[in-house]
């Protein structure tokens, strides 16, 4: 087992290092900074000053590529992700941005999975009533609605509850906002402005997730293994909950975290409609801003983000269920 | 990367997959010999019924299915005739009406340069169901052909494929197609650019399905006997092991398309994407999105219609798999 996680683990850095090179060549090669150094209006700075300052930082178009890869791939084992044009240290960004987008879709995506994974079950042990086939529809329609549409949605929502009742509920930009001198005051103005991109976060997890869960559960609810254990007495609902629900959820745990990656890239539209400066909008902002060594950084992040999740995956698979065994 | 990719598409593969996949395998094997026996028994034809007529009773069965097909043959029928009978304006035409709200002069509002939503909304219509036919069939195409070789030859070219397979997954394809699509300009070039690589970084994780079901079909007696009468690997991928995995791949494309559509608007809903003077349905949504406090019209003439569509096929592809898969209950019967 161990020995199997590291061979995996060995292959995916291999895996991560080719993808993030592809990247950078693909970057350094499509991307033009120089706009974003030389300034036409500055009668003073020449072209040949600005084509220097890049220089410094590592970014001239006039330095061979293989060049500015092999200065840039040094920088980065010593954990230094290079320069952005305008000056900026793309490691101490990075450093600040991850911990905004983990905040967020750490608290989105546990109460989106909690309460998709109960719905689900819910709803299975209910199966063709009213409730059940009301609750289908509504992750039919929120699995079809993206989350750019949705987020949209909800702001629109927000805008005009604020309006009818005259205060402030929803805060739907930035991450903290004004807020008044009470000891209490700061940690509310958090929670208001975490409300609407948790819920637009939370939403389309509850959908999927419940409609998932509520699949593998009409397959376990009619296993032989229930029936027994109601034959031998178990209350109905003890036993949909002990051994029913149990072995359902072995898949949603794979399948979560197989799924990291994807809620981290799905945030990209969440932080950049709320206006959250994580790594989604950084990587936005990035491709704007022709931004090369940003770029190939959340470029990393999100391998490492997709990497991760499959080794977590691949863990849980092993840890849970005993049916598999790896040779 | 943000292809959103369908959670649908993304849930067979992930965690379930084994025992679905399993699931879907053996049903598979099972068509294949009742289809045997249909062609060679001495049954008059009108006795039985065909497996399209079965497959189609089925179908019909499912309600939501239903109400999928009619949405999407509206929409369809929206996207292609629509600008041809709604022909009051042209998508770029610039009128003298600045940003009024859905009137009946325009049925869905104007812009802040006075362009007419509705038409601007079936133009849009009309890239997504290009981007999304060409990509889903591409990919899909791609991942059979990719998978099922895999599958039959394995040995060094399984290793090579599942390689190429896990690199591809790690690079960003939403970040790559933003950088390429990005730097070469708006002209309709982008768009076909697009569709290539949108097709070409998005096969991966149903050619992994592709590729088990093949190693589950691959030691199967028609597949022995055929290899014993002679008959080529190529050969033997595309007649016997293509068709009895077809199933899988009809809801494949179907899903496929759904996933193109959300990346490509996703893609120009950042900008990066199809951008103006063009029209797509991600742009007018990214359009509206910053001035939806205001001028919400624009954001609905984008948004509407792309739920439109996701919902159908999302219903459709649901169907598909309760009347393809014999061991779903809700398939019925017969």
């Amino acid at each position: 087992m161990g020995k199997y996680l590291l061979k995996r683990t060995l292959n995916y850095v291999v895996l991560l290092f080719i993808a993030v090179t592809i990247v950078y060549f693909l970057a350094a090669s499509q991307l033009n900074p120089i706009n974003q150094v030389y300034d036409i209006q500055n009668a003073d700075q020449s072209f040949d000053s600005a084509l220097r300052v890049l220089e410094e930082r590592n970014l001239s178009p006039e330095t061979p590529l293989l060049d500015r890869y092999w200065t840039w791939l040094q920088g980065v084992f010593q954990w230094d992700w290079g320069y952005e044009p305008s000056g900026g240290v793309v490691t101490e960004k990075i450093a600040a941005k991850i911990w905004i987008s983990v905040r967020l879709v750490v608290v989105g995506s546990t109460v989106g999975t909690v309460i998709g994974v109960v719905g689900g079950a819910w709803t299975a042990t209910r199966q063709y009533k009213m409730s059940d086939r009301l609750f289908t529809l509504w992750s039919f329609i929120m699995i079809s609605t993206p989350v750019f549409v949705s987020a949209v949605m909800l702001q629109i929502l927000a805008i005009q509850f604020n309006r009818r009742t005259g205060w402030n509920w929803f805060e739907f930009i930035g991450e903290t906002g004004r807020h008044g001198d009470m000891w209490i005051s700061p940690y509310l103005d958090r929670l208001q402005h975490l409300l609407l991109p948790t819920i637009s976060l939370a939403l389309p997890q509850i959908a999927f997730y419940s409609r998932y869960q509520r699949n593998l559960m009409l397959d376990t609810l009619n296993a032989d293994y229930v029936r027994t254990a109601q034959a031998k007495g178990l209350r109905r609902r003890k036993a949909v909950f002990k051994h029913a629900l149990r072995t359902a959820l072995i898949p949603t745990g794979t399948l979560f975290a197989f799924q990291i990656a994807t809620l981290f890239v799905g945030a990209t539209f969440t932080e950049t409609i709320f206006g959250w400066h994580g790594m989604g909008e950084y990587f936005i902002q990035s491709l704007i801003g022709q931004d090369v060594h940003a770029t190939v950084a959340v470029a990393a992040f999100a391998g490492v983000c997709v990497i991760g999740g499959a080794i977590l995956s691949e863990i849980f698979v092993v840890a849970l269920d005993p049916r598999v065994r790896v040779s | 990367m943000a292809e959103t990719p369908s959670p649908i598409t993304d849930g067979a593969e992930a965690g379930y997959g084994e025992s679905e996949r399993r699931g879907v395998a053996a049903h598979e094997v099972a068509e294949h010999e009742h289809h045997e026996v249909a062609a060679t028994g001495d049954d008059p034809p009108e006795a039985r019924l065909s497996r399209r007529r079965l497959l189609w009773r089925r179908f019909r069965r499912n309600r939501m299915a239903m109400v999928g097909l009619v949405l999407l043959t509206l929409w369809v029928l929206l996207a292609v005739f629509g600008p041809i009978v709604f022909n009051d304006y042209h998508y770029r035409e610039l009128t003298s009406d600045i940003r009024q709200s859905p009137s009946r002069n325009h049925w869905a509002g104007t812009t802040q340069n006075g362009r007419d939503l509705f038409a601007m909304a079936m133009e849009g219509m009309r890239k997504s169901f290009l981007v999304g036919l060409a990509v889903g069939l591409g990919s899909t195409t791609i991942s059979a052909v990719v998978g099922s070789f895999a599958g039959y030859f394995s040995g060094w070219l399984d290793k090579v494929v599942l390689w190429v397979i896990d690199l591809l997954l790690v690079l960003p394809a939403f970040l790559i197609i933003a950088i390429v699509v990005n730097n070469t300009g708006s002209a309709g070039g982008g768009i076909a650019l697009l569709i290539v690589l949108l097709a070409g970084l998005g096969w991966m994780l149903s050619a992994r399905v592709v590729r088990s079901l093949t190693q589950s079909v691959r030691d199967r007696e028609y597949i022995t006997a055929a290899k014993y009468m002679g008959v080529s690997g190529p050969r033997i991928v595309f007649r016997h092991i293509i068709p009895n995995i077809s199933s899988l791949l009809i809801i494949d494309a179907t899903l496929a398309i759904g996933a193109a559509v959300l990346a490509e608007t996703g893609l120009s809903f950042f900008g990066f994407g199809i951008r103006p003077p063009n029209v797509s349905l991600g742009s007018l949504i990214g359009d509206g999105s910053r001035q939806a406090s205001t001028f919400p019209w624009i954001f609905y003439a984008g948004a509407v219609p792309l739920v439109w569509l996701i919902l159908a096929i999302n219903f459709i592809g649901d169907g598909l798999r309760d009347a393809l898969d014999p061991m779903s209950k809700s398939g019925g019967s017969a």
